[in-house]
């Protein structure tokens, strides 16, 4: 199977600060992936490096199987809603959709023209002034007519009010539903991510900490808490993410491929919240990430 | 992407070309009386005998589209300034650049269609409103005799190669500087500096211009002038020619200062020609018929200046930006 994006030591400089560093990561085709991560985690950067916004520093990017660079049929495979979902001030609705028309060989006006429609919007009026919830579908519409197999999202949620977020999220949960697109959506928070996704990627002070099913993820990671413990006396295999103490207790969430057997141990699963959480704090912890045994990226 | 270009260039193109029409009209309405009162009244002054009162009457005419030569002038800034500059810098300060570089297209090609039809409005643009006023004012430029001089950026080629540099220095300095107003401001200033730059200095020395010395020669038209207790000169000398220097010399070559004239022998009879005898004319010039080589050359130029801007424009947006 071809991944959808694979980058292998990716990296992205600006100036001479790095803005994505050492980028290892293989996102399967067919699926809707959250990527996740603070503001100037980097995620901005890998996605323009995926639609060939921009081209690496170091490493390579494959997209689809081709380079995201490689002109023309490349770029019509590939769908993307950029940040703030940019469309031009001056031209309409209806324009919009003939620029869609004329730099897409594959364009399907059809689609393009449905969706304006249950969207409400009116042909005529001008981008400029539309609501931010309204110029996020614009841009989406244009994305998804373009009939790519890979549909590019990022923060497409972020500036929107909560009643335009749940309507966003709903319409693209109805394009993943007619199926054959592979999606990759970025936000920094994870409540945003939570109902459309099936694979996360954690990204994090310019690296990736953690990638992998939802429901692997949560799966494989468990709250414990139990009598005041050190980290260091767990069993190999447990990997611990988070830690806390109090005088007479521990609370830690552990990674572990194992059932945790331990009768001391309260065990909890975790919510897709607290793990994101869990490894975001984690990831200032730079001793910590930098430990083989985490290198938990595939 | 024709087609889309068209769709976001079209109101800026019909306002500059409806501009250009209505000059069209003012220019159509009023040129070939001009061409008759020339005919009737400056090409046959001697037979009337008053040249002078002719000559007068007729160039006071149509100040106003007189002075269209200066919007010729600055034309090729306008169009480097409103659209060379905004080309790039726009999409990248309205950040759009990630919305149509994300389209089923390569970004060189986005590049190459905009340069290229924006680039040739600008150029026939300059090239119509140069036409037009080549055509209307040819009348007064007989009478002027200045194509090398005050009119030769207004007149028949050479505005399009300006236009075509402008454009595209107007591109350059949007995509290199990546905000607007900035980059409108340096195409200002950058393209009245090389054109003041090229019109000093470089267009001068294009052709080696000729050197003689010949009889002193003086006509109706010659006059000459001192400064300043300096050497004398020699005013229209070669009507229709760019003349670098035209000095009245002795017979051995040296300049001669108005003083000569006041003492001796000319003293008493300055036009005598005893006196004009032992004079001679040191003339450098490039002579009236080397005038289309010149435009040709500017013309050129121009346009190979061009040519290299957008080069850098297309590097510099491939794997510049982003």
């Amino acid at each position: 199977m071809i991944p959808a994006i694979s980058a292998d030591g990716v990296g992205k400089r600006y100036g001479g600060k790095w803005a994505l560093r050492d980028c290892t990561l293989g996102v399967p085709e067919g699926r809707v992936v959250g990527l996740v991560g603070p503001n100037g985690a980097g995620k901005s950067t890998l996605l323009h490096l995926a639609v060939g916004l921009s081209s690496p520093s170091s490493g390579t990017i494959t997209v689809l199987g081709g380079s995201p660079t490689d002109g023309r049929r490349q770029l019509s495979k590939v769908g993307f809603v950029a940040q703030d979902a940019p469309v031009y001030a001056g031209l309409s609705v209806a324009q919009h959709l003939r620029m869609g028309a004329y730099l897409n060989a594959t364009w399907d006006n059809q689609v393009a023209k449905s969706r304006v429609e249950q969207l409400d919007l009116d042909p005529r009026q001008r981008a400029g002034s539309l609501s931010g919830g309204q110029r996020s579908q614009l841009a989406l519409t244009l994305a998804v007519a373009k009939r790519p197999e890979l549909l590019v999202l990022d923060e497409p949620v972020a500036s929107l009010d909560p009643l335009a977020r749940r309507e966003f999220l709903q319409s693209l949960m109805e394009i993943v539903a007619q199926g054959g697109m592979s999606v990759v959506l970025s936000s920094h928070l994870i409540a945003d991510l939570e109902r459309v996704c099936d694979y996360l990627v954690i990204l994090a002070a310019a690296r990736v900490q953690l990638a992998g099913e939802v429901t692997d993820l949560l799966a494989t990671h468990y709250r414990l808490s139990g009598p005041r413990r050190d980290p260091s006396t767990l069993p190999a295999g447990q990997v611990v993410i988070e830690e806390s103490h109090t005088d007479k207790q521990t609370t830690l969430l552990v990674r572990s491929e194992q059932p945790i057997l331990d009768p001391n141990w309260n065990v909890k699963p975790v919510t897709l919240d607290d793990l994101v959480l869990a490894y975001l704090s984690h990831q200032r912890r730079p001793e910590r990430w930098q430990r083989p045994d985490l290198e938990v990226v595939r | 992407m024709i087609r889309f270009t068209w769709m976001q260039f079209r109101t800026q193109a019909l306002v500059a070309f409806g501009a250009l029409a209505i000059i069209a009209i003012a220019l159509a309405a009023t040129g070939p009386h001009l061409a008759h009162l020339y005919a009737t009244t400056v090409a046959n002054c001697a037979a009337h005998g008053d040249c002078v009162a002719a000559t007068t009457t007729f160039m006071s005419k149509d100040h106003l589209l007189q002075d269209l030569g200066n919007l010729l002038i600055a034309l090729p800034a306008l169009v480097g300034i409103f659209w060379g500059a905004p080309l790039v810098a726009r999409e990248l300060e309205a950040r759009t650049e990630r919305l149509v570089w994300a389209q089923g297209i390569t970004r060189s090609r986005w590049l190459m269609v905009k340069l290229g039809l924006i680039g040739f409005a600008s150029v026939a643009a300059s090239g119509l409103l140069s036409l037009m006023l080549t055509w209307w004012s040819s009348p007064f430029d007989r009478v002027n005799m200045n194509q090398f001089t005050s009119v030769f950026d207004q007149r028949d080629i050479a505005p399009l190669g300006y236009a075509a540099f402008a454009f595209a220095l107007g591109v350059s300095a949007g995509a290199l500087i990546r905000r607007t107003l900035p980059a409108m401001a340096t195409t200002l200033a950058a393209f009245a500096a090389v054109r003041i730059a090229f019109t000093q200095w470089v267009r001068p020395h294009l052709i080696t211009p000729l050197r003689v010395v010949t009889a002193l020669h003086l006509t109706s038209g010659t006059t000459y002038n001192e400064t300043n207790n300096g050497p004398l000169t020699l005013l229209g000398a070669k009507p229709g020619a760019w003349v670098y220097s035209a000095q009245i010399v002795n017979k051995s070559g040296h300049a001669v200062y108005g003083s000569f004239l006041d003492r001796g022998a000319c003293l008493e009879s300055r036009a005598a020609p005893a006196c004009i005898g032992q004079l001679r004319e040191a003339l450098v010039y490039q002579p009236a018929s080397r005038y289309w080589a010149f435009q040709w050359y500017e013309m050129t130029i121009f346009l190979g200046l061009a040519l290299v801007l957008a080069g850098l424009c297309f590097w510099w947006v491939r794997n510049r930006l982003g």
